[in-house]
């Protein structure tokens, strides 16, 4: 492709061309300038309003709020904070347990549907596409505003079982406490997780799970020894796209958690509102991402081995 | 000798009822808000008192709530251009160039699918803030491009990567020019990724709450109004009926964009996106 753009018949002197005629002719020469060339106001847009704001929230959270004013000397003090008061880390302790519950239910739960699409449906695959991924779409908050609804001291559940005369007085225990804030939250993420396993499940080549057959595996050995292996990627990602923004969401606990279900994301939430200490908030940040990245080398890491033994 | 069905199995069974019954954990939570906004009663439970528009009828007159829609369908019309802009030149420079750091640069890309809502609505909110910028429509439209950009670039790449390259490579050969080809080649055959890039980028805006909380200042999207009367539950029954009517617009937009991208189009991004 190269050479055939420097062949291109537009040939002019070097001494006639302009700046910005030079510089173009320098990008049309190299395939590599060209892609940047395109791909320039994406990347510029990214570094700019997700790599310098991310930056400068680590630079804030080495300073410190002074009443209604930031101190921009450089401190740790916001860490020895969080590390002094244990409340902090048992806040963080508890978002990643209560993302890690709803990671592995919301992957648990969507694998047999990835199968399914996968390898059962055959004629209206796009039907069930497009059913699977709308929901991946529309509004995460009225997702969770539902299971309020539903699980509400008059809601859906205990006025329904009232109703029916199951129970006499509304059961206190199912909104306002962690589980409620677990079984929203893999409602709320489900979509997120079928799509990465059924393009893994996918893509593999059908052939093998033929030969298997034919070499004597029963279907369940075929499934532990080639279709889970091979659909590994696609759980991964899945458990990924769903574990990270987990653990930092504050609309879910402030909307069914009550204070047993608070999680780090409303401390986060309210440094930056009615506490207003961001630069705490910002440390809290930071150390969350920190947490949230060993979690997932960790669990990588775990995985490798496993895959090494297999 | 396999076959077919001895590798796939029958398409109904246990696995047939599990794929049914996932659907209904899927969908039926939602449609509780639709269901109990035409209830005729202030409370959110069972009986059913009967049937009504009145929550719709107060939902027309409702303070502050046509400035929400007002603003909302403005950032998400901008966000979807200007996201599939962005988008659609990122996946061409990707799929068409042999470029040097290819895999950092779509990680890069990517990183805003993969960072908590709130850790990326503070962040900007700490450098809007320095800069001095008030908060407003713009800073939200500013989010949300963010986020709306890396869909909108899986999205065209899975589209440019579904047809051939040959096809560019003819129209170059026969004499037509890099913006000619684009016109006359590239850009027709991307029409179905671009309209749903359009659709999907709008959605997203106009479902987004965490970053227009974040970076809304005064002005304030459909989904912050939501948050806001959420505190009072004489409210609840209208916002029931607005989440209603915001379901039924994404719904309608992608169901309509998904119809759009995944017809004829094989999946290719890892993500699935």
């Amino acid at each position: 492709m190269t050479d055939r753009v420097v062949s291109a018949p537009d040939v002019v002197t070097p001494a006639r061309l302009g700046v910005v005629a030079k510089y173009r002719r320098a990008i049309m020469r190299s395939e590599a300038l060209r892609g940047y060339n395109l791909l320039s106001p994406t990347l510029l847009f990214m570094i700019l309003f997700l790599a310098l704001p991310l930056g400068l929230l680590l630079v804030f959270s080495f300073w410190t709020q002074n009443y209604l004013d930031i101190d921009y000397s450089f401190t740790l003090a916001n860490y020895t904070k969080f590390f002094d008061r244990p409340v902090f880390s048992y806040l963080l302790g508890k978002s990643i347990l209560i993302s890690g519950s709803v990671t592995i239910a919301t992957v648990i739960l969507a694998y047999p549907m990835a199968y399914y699409i996968a390898f059962r449906v055959h004629k209206h695959k796009l039907v069930w596409l497009i059913l699977i991924t709308v929901p991946f779409w529309t509004s995460y908050l009225l997702r969770v505003f539902a299971w309020k609804v539903i699980l509400g001291y008059n809601g859906v559940i205990n006025s329904g079982l009232m109703e029916l005369g199951l129970i006499s007085e509304p059961l206190e225990f199912i909104l306002y406490n962690p589980f409620a804030v677990v079984i929203t939250l893999a409602h709320a993420w489900a979509a997120f997780a079928i799509l990465p396993i059924y393009v893994s499940l996918e893509k593999i080549d059908r052939s093998l799970l033929e030969a298997a057959t034919d070499l004597g595996d029963t279907p369940i050995m075929r499934f532990f020894r080639i279709t889970l292996p091979l659909s590994m990627p696609g759980v991964i990602a899945a458990a990924m796209l769903v574990f990270i923004p987990t653990v930092g969401d504050f609309v879910t606990p402030k909307m069914v958690g009550g204070t047993d279900g608070v999680m780090i994301g409303n401390v986060i939430q309210s440094m930056f509102g009615t506490s207003h200490n961001w630069p705490f908030g910002a440390s809290l940040s930071i150390i969350s991402m920190t947490a949230i990245t060993i979690m997932i080398v960790v669990f990588l890491w775990i995985n490798r081995i496993m895959r090494r033994r297999a | 000798m396999s076959t077919h069905t001895s590798v796939t199995g029958p398409r109904f069974g246990p696995l047939g009822i599990y794929a049914i019954t996932y659907l209904a954990f899927v969908y039926i939570p939602v449609m509780f808000l639709p269901m109990f906004s035409f209830n005729d009663s202030v409370f959110i439970a069972f009986p059913l008192k009967g049937f009504t528009l009145e929550w719709y009828r107060a939902l027309a007159t409702s303070d502050g709530l046509i400035d929400a829609l007002y603003n909302s369908v403005k950032i998400a019309a901008v966000v979807a251009v200007l996201a599939t802009a962005l988008g659609t030149l990122a996946a061409k420079a990707v799929t068409r160039y042999k470029i040097p750091g290819r895999g950092p640069v779509i990680t890069f890309i990517m990183t805003p699918l993969v960072i908590p809502g709130i850790i990326m609505g503070i962040a900007l909110l700490v450098i809007v803030n320095m800069l001095g910028i008030e908060m407003s429509v713009y800073t939200i439209g500013l989010g949300h491009l963010l986020v709306s950009t890396p869909f909108s670039m899986l999205i065209m790449v899975s589209r440019l990567e579904g047809f051939d390259k040959n096809l560019e490579e003819a129209s170059q050969d026969l004499g037509e020019g890099a913006w000619r080809t684009f016109w006359r080649v590239t850009f027709p055959l991307s029409v179905p990724g671009i309209i749903a890039s359009l659709l999907l980028s709008f959605t997203i805006s106009f479902d987004e709450f965490i970053l227009a909380f974040f970076l809304g200042g005064q002005d304030i999207t459909l989904p912050v109004y939501i948050w806001g009367q959420l505190r009072f539950p004489a409210k609840l029954p209208v916002i029931l009926a607005l989440g209603a009517c915001i379901l039924a617009v994404s719904f309608v937009l992608v169901t309509f964009a998904e119809w759009f991208r995944r017809r004829g189009v094989q999946i290719k991004t890892s993500s699935g996106v």
